[in-house]
Order: C-alpha cells, then structure tokens, then sequence
C-alpha cells in the first residue's frame, strides 16, 4: 500500500540527486493509537488455528499507518513544506489490545534542479 | 465426561491446525516464489544514496507489511522445543513466509508506480500483544508477528539498460 500524501512528497532517503534542499523546516511527526473490535479480534484467534496471515490485523494496522502519514503530511503542510525526507516507522504496545504507530520526518522544502 | 471433551477438542484443533497449517504454508511458499520470480526485475538496495543516473527522477515512499500468525500445532511443537532449545523451525517459517511477503508488497507498490529500483530499504518486526483481551484461552496469546518492509522507490531512468546501477 502506498501511502496517499496527496501533493507531499514521502521517502526515507535524506540525500536526493537531481534535487535540491532549499530549506528545512523541522521534524513533523504523526501517531495514532488503534484498538480492533472484539469480532475481529475473536476472527483472528480463529484463523490463528491454522496459522497464516491475519488479515484483519494487517488491515487495521495499514489504516493506522496511513492515518498517523496522513497527521504527519498535515503537520508538513502546515509548515509549508513539499516533502518529508528520512521518514521512520515505529510501532509501540500500550496495553493488550492496542497500538501506537508513529511516523516522523523532516519536513524540507525540496526543488528539482536545473 | 467434561476433561474429555476437552481433551478431543485439543486434538481436533491439533488435527486441524496441522493439515490446514500444512497446506496453507506450501500454498503461501508457492504464490511467494510465483511473485518473486515475476518482481525479479526490482531491485532492493539498502544503501541511501541513489546512484547519479537516477537524479531528478521521481521517487516514492513504498511499503509492504504483514500480520503472520503461527497454527496451533506448530505453535506446540514450538512450545515442546523450547523446553531443550534449539532451533524453532515453526516460527522461522513463519517470520520467513512474513517477511518474504512484506518485501513482495512493497516491490508490488513500487511496480505500480514504475520504479525499477527501491533505496534505503529497512525491515522491522515488531511482535503485537493484541492477544490477551480476546482470548478466551488464558494466559496464552497468539504467536504472531508484523514484519514490515519500507523503502523509496525510484522510477528508472529514461535509458534504464545503459545505465542499469547493477553495471555500474
């Protein structure tokens, strides 16, 4: 899944040839704590017995991830930024059940050259 | 009368857990050297600098990631083996079959954008204590595991071949 940064531009490289950095403008950051639903939870103690992907856990976290992208992106264009460079996933538990996915970066102002 | 039925479920989940574990590993290892085979043309680098011939070209961030559990046999034998040590096959398979397939969805991502190469690739595992509030069992949780794959893909350069970064 790619991420939907709709005009932002997102990679975890920090160093672009072709391009160049004009300006930095700090670290954004984004994160969202999740829970799944009692259901879902109980489907994957299920498929669980048969092992394999649980691909209501994946969804939820793929939603999670682009939901704490999308809180950095707003950060990113709140600044005036038109790219996040060296962007980094963390994934943290809180308690049984829940989730924290994090996404940060450095919001930079990015130009092709020549 | 009660420990009996319990017992014959055990079994049966046994049972279950190891022939559709079975097919559903080969299944998975069948579509995963498939897919492989086809995406054969990306190519991963974990270094950071793209090389010279991809400058001004676009790029993006590409992901791939994967929730893979551990059938209830397997999760048992893994259990008995602890107690010597020793290699766990159950879970090897399992991170394995994970990651192989976290790394194919973001080669995937990164085809539908064109890029023939993906920089800076990272992997992560991170294990999800999602168990204990919805299983009925008890103290044991599930066995499973993300195994997370992400990168920047960089589409390929106008004349690809000639400057194909494996023949630099």
């Amino acid at each position: 899944m790619g991420y939907d940064a709709s005009g932002i531009k997102l990679s975890n490289i920090e160093y672009f040839p072709g391009y160049a950095i004009t300006q930095h403008l700090g670290l954004v950051q984004g994160s969202t704590v999740r829970a799944k639903h009692v259901g879902r939870d109980f489907m994957a103690s299920l498929k669980n017995i048969v092992g394999g992907e649980l691909k209501g856990y994946t969804e939820l976290l793929d939603e999670s991830r682009q939901e704490a992208v999308d809180r950095m992106v707003a950060q990113a264009r709140a600044v005036g930024a038109n790219a996040v460079i060296n962007v980094r996933f963390s994934t943290a538990n809180i308690a049984a059940g829940a989730a924290e996915l994090l996404a940060y970066g450095t919001a930079v102002v990015l130009e092709k050259r020549g | 009368m009660g420990e009996i039925i319990a017992l014959g479920i055990a079994v049966i989940l046994l049972i279950v857990g190891f022939v559709f574990g079975s097919i559903g590993q080969s299944q998975h290892y069948r579509s995963i050297k498939i897919r492989e085979f086809r995406l054969r043309r990306i190519l991963l680098f974990n270094e950071k600098m793209p090389p010279a011939q991809y400058a001004g070209q676009e790029f993006t961030l590409v992901c791939g990631s994967v929730i893979m559990g551990c059938d209830y046999f397997r999760q048992m034998i893994a259990g008995l083996k602890g107690l010597f040590g020793g290699r766990l096959g159950s879970f090897e398979a399992m991170l394995d079959r994970g990651r192989r397939e976290a790394i194919l969805r973001m080669k995937e991502d990164a085809e539908r954008m064109g890029a023939n190469a993906i920089f800076n690739v990272r992997l992560e595992t991170s294990t999800l204590s999602f168990s204990q509030q919805g299983n009925r069992k008890g103290d044991k949780g599930l066995a499973c595991a993300e195994l997370m794959a992400y990168g920047t893909a960089w589409r390929a350069p106008a004349d690809a071949d000639a400057n194909h970064p494996q023949g630099r």
